[in-house]
C-alpha cells in the first residue's frame, strides 16, 4: 500500500516524545526486539532512479521502522503528488537532489529483531562504476534491481559483474515493477531464468530471485496477495535469514601487524604486543606462528582482546598478539603458520578498476597498500580491458580509462603477502595511490598468474 | 565474547572496525588528536582509543572546542577523563578568540558556526594532521556520504563530489603539507549502538544524560532547563520537570525532553521505543534548512 500523507501529523512535539512508561509491555517486547544479541549484514545496492532503487531502499527503511517521525514528515512534505515519496529518504546530497542523481555511496542503517543491515546506496550508472564497487567491497550480499518491463538490461548485467567480481558471496535479483505486468508469473519466470543462465557464467555462488513491488510493499516485507505462484521467501526476510558464516575464511590464519604496542611503563615494563585485525583463520594462544617477511617462528603466548586477555582470535576481531620470542616484528608484517603461508612476492597480478580521471598506462609508478604494507610499483603490463557489460576481454587495450577494469601486473619494489581474492578477500586485495595527487585511483583484486 | 560459531554480534564487530580504524591513524599519520567534548559519542570513541592501545597510553592529545557555552557537568566529566587517562588535553576556545578579534559573536547567539575557525586556527597551530571526530552517519544526510577517513583541503574544506574512493578497510592517509584528514571511527555505529556499548561496557557518562527533576522553561515546543545561560523570557513559565538530555552541545542551545529514564538500561528503553532523531528533537540550529549541515561541513565544521 501507498502510505498516504495523511497519516503524518503536521508539527512536532519533541518535548513529548521520550516519555514513554518503559515498562509497560509493550515497551518491553521493543527493547527486546532492539537489544536483542544480532549479527550484521552488509549489503550493497546499485541501480538507478528508474529501477526504482530509492524507492525500495525506503520502503525497508520504513517497514522495518528505521524511519523517524520527523525524517517521515520532512519527506512527505517534500513528496509531490498523493502518496509519500520513499525514495526522498534516501537522498543525501543538494546537488542529488536538484539533479535527481545519486553520486556517491551513501550508508543506511536498519535492524530488525534477527539482524542490523548495514546498507551502501549506490548509484546504477556505467560513469559510477567506481562507487559500485567501492559499496561492494564489504558486502556480505547484493541487491541488484531489474525493471520488470524492461527486463534483463546492460546495466543489471554489469551490477551482478561487479558484484561477483568483488566475490560478494550472495546475489539477490530483485525484479521491480511487478504491478506493472500484471504481476505476470510469466514475466518473472523469463526474467530470472536469463538472469540464472548468466550468474551460472560469473560463478556467482549464491543467487535469489525476488518478484517484488517496491512502490506498494509486495513481497518486500510481507507476501504478496498478488503472487500466489511464488514460493519463496519475502526480500527481508530472505535478508534476516541468509546464511553467512560459511562465507569466511576461518581456515587460514593471516594476521597482518598493525601497530606495536610498547607501554614502556613501570606496571608493564616488559610489555610487547603486536595488534592488528586478524584477516582470516583462526589464531590460539599455544599456537606456532611464523613472521613474515622473516620467515622466523615462534609460539603465541597470549591474545589481548578489548576486553582482556583471550584464548583464541577469528576474523574481523582487532586484538593485540604476544609472541614467545623477542623478535623484531613491525608493522606490515605478517603473522600466518609455518605450514599455512601466503606467498610472498613482488610480481601482481590482479584484475583492476581504475578509478581516476588520468588513465593507468604501463610503465606508470604507484603507491600500494596492501593490507598494512605500502610499498611502491610499476605497471609492467596490461593484459586486457574487460567490457563490464559484455565481459568481452580487450587484448589491444593501451590504458584504463575512468571506471574500466583490466588485467595488469605490476611489479612492486618490496614483497607482500599475498593470496588469490577468490580464496582471502583480505590478503588478496589492494588500493593504488597517486603519490603526486595523493589521491586513491584504483583497487584490485589479485588473481593466479598466467 | 568468543562464541563457537566464530560469528561476532553487531557491538563487537562495530567494535573491532572502529579500533581498527583508530590505530591506522595512529600508525598512518603524524600528529592526530581526538575530538572531546565530553558527549556520549566522543565519550565512547575516547574509550575505544584506550582500547586500541591498552595496556599503553592514548599515543595522541584530545582536543576540545570549548564555546564557553558548555554544561558545567561536562567540562567537569572532561578533566575527571583526561586525568584518568593520563592523555594530553588541548582547549581551543571560542572565547578567547572572541577576545582576540578572530572570530565575531553571532547576532542569534549561536557558536556554532564560529566555532570553525577557531578549530581550524587550533590546527594549525597544533600541526594536527588527522582529527578524530564522533559522527555517525546515522545522524544525518550529508554524514551518510562522508568517507570515514575524510579528507581536508588546507581550509578544513570537505567536497563531497570529490571524495577519495573507500574500499575494504584500506584506507589512504596520505597527505601534502596543511591539508588533514578527519576519521570518524563511529561511523557504522547508531545511536542505539553507543547507548548499548555504553551499558555493556558500563562507561561513565555525565549526568545530564539521565532524568533528573529541573527547572525549565517551554520554547518554540522545546524544553530547556534553566541555568547561567538560559533565563526565563518575559511571559514564560518556569516549571519543574523530570528531564534528561538526548545530546549535549552548547547549554544556550540544548533541549532536554521529558524522561523518567535514571538508568542507562532505562535510556535504551525509551530510545528504542521513541521515534524521533536525536539532532532534531533536541538542536535548534539544524531546523535551518535542510541542508544545513552539508552547508557547515563544506566550510570545514565536523
Amino acid at each position: 500500500m501507498a502510505v498516504s500523507p495523511g497519516a503524518a501529523q503536521p508539527g512536532i512535539h519533541p518535548a513529548e516524545e521520550a516519555v514513554v512508561d518503559v515498562h509497560s509491555p509493550v515497551a518491553e517486547h521493543v527493547v527486546e526486539l532492539a537489544t536483542a544479541r544480532k549479527d550484521i549484514l552488509r549489503i550493497a545496492t546499485a541501480g538507478s532512479v528508474d529501477d526504482g532503487k530509492s524507492t525500495l531502499i525506503g520502503r525497508l527503511l520504513y517497514d522495518s521502522k528505521a524511519v523517524f517521525e520527523d525524517q517521515y514528515e520532512a519527506v512527505a512534505r517534500a513528496s509531490k503528488g498523493d502518496f509519500v515519496d520513499l525514495a526522498l529518504l534516501t537522498d543525501g546530497l543538494r546537488a542529488e537532489r536538484e539533479q535527481g542523481i545519486t553520486i556517491d555511496v551513501a550508508y543506511r542503517y536498519f535492524s530488525t529483531p534477527r539482524r542490523t543491515f548495514i546498507l551502501a546506496d549506490t548509484p546504477g550508472h556505467v560513469q559510477y562504476t567506481r562507487n559500485m564497487v567501492t559499496g561492494a567491497s564489504t558486502a556480505d550480499l547484493a541487491i541488484v534491481l531489474v525493471d520488470a518491463r524492461k527486463g534483463l538490461l546492460e546495466q543489471s548485467r554489469r551490477h551482478a559483474f561487479l558484484a561477483s567480481l568483488l566475490r560478494v558471496p550472495h546475489l539477490v535479483v530483485a525484479v521491480n515493477k511487478m504491478d506493472l505486468v500484471g504481476w505476470s508469473e510469466e514475466t518473472f519466470e523469463r526474467i530470472s531464468d536469463e538472469f540464472s543462465a548468466f550468474a551460472a557464467k560469473l560463478q556467482v555462488p549464491d543467487l535469489t530471485v525476488v518478484p517484488i513491488s517496491a512502490l506498494h510493499g509486495d513481497n518486500v516485507v510481507t507476501h504478496s496477495p498478488n503472487t500466489p505462484w511464488y514460493e519463496g521467501p519475502t526480500l527481508l526476510h530472505h535478508l534476516e535469514h541468509v546464511h553467512v558464516a560459511g562465507d569466511r575464511n576461518l581456515t587460514d590464519p593471516r594476521f597482518p601487524v598493525q601497530y606495536v604496542i610498547r607501554p614502556q611503563s613501570d606496571e608493564f615494563h616488559d610489555y610487547r604486543g603486536y595488534a592488528g585485525t586478524v584477516g582470516s583463520g583462526v589464531l590460539r594462544v599455544g599456537d606456532e606462528v611464523q613472521v613474515l617477511p622473516s620467515g622466523l617462528t615462534t609460539t603465541i603466548s597470549g591474545i589481548d582482546g578489548p576486553r582482556g586477555p583471550v584464548d583464541e582470535a577469528f576474523a574481523p576481531m582487532s586484538v593485540t598478539m604476544r609472541l614467545a620470542d623477542d623478535l623484531d616484528v613491525s608493522r606490515g608484517d605478517l603473522i600466518c603458520r609455518p605450514g599455512n603461508a601466503p606467498q610472498v612476492t613482488q610480481d601482481l597480478d590482479a584484475l583492476v578498476c581504475w578509478m581516476a580521471d588520468e588513465p593507468l598506462r604501463p610503465r606508470q609508478r604507484l603507491a600500494v597498500k596492501h593490507t598494512t604494507r605500502s610499498v611502491r610499483a610499476v605497471v609492467k603490463e596490461l593484459s586486457y580491458r574487460l567490457d563490464v557489460n559484455t565481459l568481452h576481454r580487450d587484448l589491444e587495450a593501451g590504458e584504463l580509462g575512468l571506471n574500466d577494469i583490466g588485467r595488469v601486473r605490476l611489479r612492486t619494489t618490496q614483497p607482500l603477502f599475498v593470496d588469490d581474492y577468490l580464496r582471502n578477500r583480505v590478503t588478496g586485495r589492494f588500493i593504488l595511490v597517486d603519490e603526486a595527487t595523493n589521491a586513491t585511483v584504483g583497487a584490485g583484486m589479485l588473481t593466479p598468474a598466467g | 565474547m568468543t562464541s563457537p560459531d566464530y560469528r561476532l554480534t553487531q557491538l563487537e564487530t562495530l567494535e573491532a572496525e572502529s579500533v581498527h580504524v583508530i590505530r591506522e591513524v595512529a600508525a598512518e599519520l603524524e600528529r592526530p588528536v581526538l575530538l572531546f567534548s565530553g558527549g556520549k559519542d566522543s565519550i565512547v570513541m575516547l574509550e575505544l582509543a584506550r582500547k586500541a592501545f591498552a595496556p599503553a597510553r592514548i599515543p595522541f592529545p584530545v582536543m576540545h572546542v570549548d564555546t564557553g557555552l558548555n554544561f558545567p557537568e561536562v567540562l567537569e566529566f572532561r578533566d575527571k577523563r583526561v586525568a584518568e587517562l593520563g592523555v594530553q588535553l588541548v582547549v581551543a576556545s571560542v572565547p578567547d578568540a572572541i577576545a582576540a578579534g578572530t572570530v565575531k559573536e553571532e547576532p542569534n547567539g549561536s557558536r556554532n558556526r564560529i566555532q570553525t575557525p577557531v578549530l581550524l586556527d587550533a590546527v594549525e597551530e597544533h600541526g594536527f594532521t588527522a582529527l578524530f571526530g564522533g559522527a555517525r552517519r546515522d545522524e544525518d544526510k550529508a554524514r551518510a556520504k562522508e568517507r570515514v577517513f575524510s579528507f581536508r583541503d588546507e581550509f578544513g574544506q570537505w567536497d563531497p563530489k570529490n571524495q577519495r574512493p573507500e574500499l575494504w578497510d584500506l584506507y589512504n592517509g596520505r597527505i601534502h603539507l596543511g591539508e588533514s584528514i578527519r576519521v570518524f571511527p563511529l561511523s557504522n555505529w547508531t545511536e542505539l549502538d553507543i547507548w548499548q556499548y555504553i551499558a555493556r561496557e558500563r562507561i561513565a557518562i555525565p549526568p545530564l544524560y539521565l532524568a533528573q527533576e529541573r527547572e525549565v522553561v517551554e520554547r518554540q515546543g522545546m524544553l530547556y532547563a534553566v541555568n547561567e545561560f538560559i533565563r526565563p523570557r518575559d511571559g514564560e513559565q518556569v516549571v519543574r520537570e523530570t528531564v534528561r538530555y538526548r545530546t549535549v552541545g552548547d547549554a544556550n542551545l540544548t533541549a532536554a525532553v521529558r524522561s523518567h529514564a535514571t538508568t542507562v538500561e532505562e535510556v535504551i528503553a525509551e530510545i528504542a521505543v521513541t521515534r524521533m532523531t536525536e539532532r532534531g528533537a533536541t538542536r535548534g540550529d539544524d531546523k535551518v534548512s535542510d541542508a544545513a549541515m552539508e552547508d557547515r561541513k563544506k566550510e570545514g565544521y565536523f
